[in-house]
C-alpha cells in the first residue's frame, strides 16, 4: 500500500482505452492545487500515456504501484 | 397488459417501438400490450445532417420529418417532455403533470451538448452538434477570409466520434474550392496523445491531416476560453490564439435521468450484451445515453435497437430475453468533400479504415437518404 494520503481514487478498471487516461485528466480538471488522486487501470496502454500527460501536463507522478494486471497511479495536481 | 414506455423519439427509441410493433402485432390486437413513445417534440430530426448543414450543403426538408409519420400506426405518440421516472411506482412523469405507467420502460433520450461546462466556450466558440449551432457555423465560414481555424475536441465522450475529424476534412476542403486555403491555417487538437480515441483510426487519420497542411495537438485538454483575446488555455499549460473557434462541446445525458436516480457517473449505467439497465428491473437502455464504452453513433443505437426489441418482445411472451449486442457500430467518415471511408468494428474487432473514395462518400449520401427507411425498421 501506498504512504500517500489520496484525495480521491478513480477505479477506472475494466474501461477501454481511453479510458482511464481521460478519467484521469477529468478528475484533475476538478481538484484543486496540491491533492492527490489516484488512478487504477487495467489498460497496458495507461502505462505509457499516463505518466506522458503527466509530464507534459506539469504535474507530479508520486507512485506507480502494480499489482497483477492492475496498475495504480498515484498523481499530485502541481498547478 | 403489458405496458412498454419508450422515452425519447430519436434513433434508438423510433426503431424500437417499430420493430416492436410490427412483432409484437398480434398480441397489440388482442389488447394484450401497448407500445407508447414519449418524445419532446412533434418532429423528428436526423442529427448527422448537421455537418452538412455547417457548410450550407442541405436544409431543414431534408432532415426533419413529422415523428408521426416515421411511427409504425399501432404505436401511441405521446409529445410530452420527461420530467422524471418514478422507479418505484414504475412510471414516467411528463411535462404536462400526466404520469404513464409502464411494466417496461425503454430510455433512448440521446445525449445533449453542455458547452457552459467550459469557461468561455458559449460565448467564443462555434459548433456544428445542435441545428441552430451548425446553421451559425456556416454564416461564419461564408463571411471568413483568412486567419486560424481550430477544431478542438474537448468533451469526450461526444457524439459520433469521427465526426470532428470529417469537419476538418471538410474545411480543408471547402477552403481549397474556395481559392483560401492559403490564407487559413487549420489546426485539430485532441485531449490524449493521438488524433483519436480509437487507436486504428488514429493511425489512419495522423497521415491525412499531415498531407493536408492540417496541424495537430494532443495531449489538450481546454480548460477556459478567453473570449475577449481568443486564447484557447489548456490543463497542460499551454494556450493557442485562434480567429474561428469550433469546439466539440462536453456531452451529458439529459437531467432527468441524473436526477431520477438512472445515472452513474453521468450515464445511464447499461449492461454491454443485454442492454438492461443496472440495478433496475424492467428498464433497458441504448444509444447515447448509456455508459457503454461503445460510440455515439446512430448506427449504435439502430443495432441496439434490434438486441432491445427481441429482448422485450420474448419477456412478454413469456420467454428468457436470449439477444446480445456485441458492439457493433458502423460509421462513415467524409475525408473531403467528394470523398470517404468506412469503419466497422464490434467488442471484439478493431476497426480497419479502407482508401477513400468517391463511391464511398455517394453510399453516405444514398444513407443519408435511406435513413428514413431506417428509422421505419425498414432497413
Ligand atoms: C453533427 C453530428 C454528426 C453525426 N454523424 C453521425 C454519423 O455520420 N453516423 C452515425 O452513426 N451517427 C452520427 N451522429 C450521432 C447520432 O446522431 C446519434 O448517435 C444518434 O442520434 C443517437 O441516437 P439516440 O436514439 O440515442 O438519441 P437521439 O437520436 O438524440 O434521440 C433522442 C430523442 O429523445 C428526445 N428527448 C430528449 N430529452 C427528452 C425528454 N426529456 N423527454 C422526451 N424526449 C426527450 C430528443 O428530442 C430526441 O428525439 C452524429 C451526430 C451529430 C450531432
Amino acid at each position: 500500500m501506498t504512504q500517500f494520503a489520496v484525495d480521491r481514487e478513480i477505479d477506472a478498471r475494466g474501461s477501454a482505452c481511453p479510458g482511464p487516461l481521460m478519467e484521469l485528466i477529468r478528475a484533475m480538471k476538478a481538484s484543486r492545487k496540491g491533492q492527490v488522486v489516484a488512478l487504477l487501470s487495467e489498460d497496458q496502454g495507461s502505462k505509457v500515456d499516463v505518466p506522458q500527460w503527466v509530464e507534459k501536463a506539469g504535474h507530479k507522478l508520486l507512485a506507480v504501484e502494480e499489482d497483477g494486471n492492475v496498475t495504480r497511479f498515484i498523481v499530485q495536481k502541481a498547478r | 397488459m403489458h405496458d412498454i414506455v419508450i422515452a425519447g423519439g430519436g434513433v434508438g427509441g423510433t426503431v424500437v417501438a417499430n420493430l416492436l410493433a410490427e412483432e409484437l402485432a398480434p398480441e397489440i390486437s388482442l389488447g394484450k400490450v401497448r407500445i407508447r413513445l414519449i418524445t419532446d417534440r412533434p418532429e423528428h430530426v436526423y442529427k448527422p445532417a448537421f455537418l452538412y448543414l455547417a457548410f450550407g450543403r442541405t436544409a431543414p426538408t431534408a432532415y426533419r420529418r413529422p415523428q408521426r409519420e416515421l411511427l409504425h400506426p399501432r404505436v401511441e405518440l405521446v409529445v410530452d417532455p420527461v420530467l422524471a421516472v418514478d422507479t418505484s411506482q414504475r412510471r414516467v412523469i411528463g411535462d404536462s403533470g400526466q404520469a404513464y405507467a409502464y411494466s417496461r420502460l425503454v430510455l433512448a433520450p440521446g445525449a445533449q451538448v453542455v458547452p457552459e461546462r467550459t469557461p468561455g466556450l458559449a460565448e467564443a466558440g462555434e459548433q456544428f452538434y445542435t441545428e441552430e449551432g451548425a446553421a451559425r457555423l456556416y454564416r461564419r465560414l461564408e463571411g471568413f477570409t483568412g486567419g486560424s481555424v481550430v477544431v478542438s475536441v474537448i468533451g469526450v465522450p461526444h457524439m459520433c466520434p469521427v465526426a470532428p475529424l470529417e469537419m476538418i476534412f471538410m474545411l480543408d476542403a471547402f477552403f481549397r474550392q474556395r481559392g483560401r486555403r492559403d490564407q487559413v491555417e487549420l489546426i485539430y487538437t485532441y485531449p490524449i496523445n493521438r488524433v483519436h480515441s480509437n487507436p486504428a483510426i488514429a493511425e489512419w487519420a495522423a497521415p491525412e491531416l499531415e498531407s493536408r497542411g492540417i496541424r495537430t495537438e494532443t495531449f489538450f485538454n481546454v480548460e477556459r476560453i478567453d473570449p475577449q483575446q481568443k486564447v484557447i488555455e489548456t490543463l497542460e499549460g499551454t494556450s493557442l490564439p485562434f480567429d474561428l473557434l469550433i469546439g466539440i462541446p462536453e456531452h451529458a445525458a439529459p437531467p432527468f435521468l441524473e436526477s431520477s436516480g438512472l445515472t452513474d457517473a453521468g450515464w445511464v449505467p447499461t449492461d454491454r450484451h443485454t442492454l438492461r439497465v443496472k440495478g433496475h428491473e424492467g428498464i433497458y437502455a441504448l444509444g447515447d445515453v448509456t455508459d457503454l464504452p461503445v460510440s455515439k453513433a446512430g448506427s449504435v443505437a439502430h443495432y441496439q435497437a434490434a438486441t432491445v426489441a427481441a429482448n422485450l418482445a420474448a419477456e412478454v411472451r413469456g420467454l428468457p430475453p436470449a439477444a446480445r449486442y456485441q458492439g457493433k457500430t458502423f460509421c462513415f467518415i467524409e475525408t473531403g468533400t467528394d470523398q470517404a471511408t468506412f469503419v466497422e468494428f464490434d467488442y471484439d474487432h478493431p476497426p480497419r479504415p479502407v482508401r477513400p473514395s468517391r463511391w464511398i462518400h455517394w453510399a453516405k449520401m444514398a444513407y443519408n437518404q435511406s435513413y428514413w427507411l431506417t428509422a421505419r425498421g425498414v432497413i
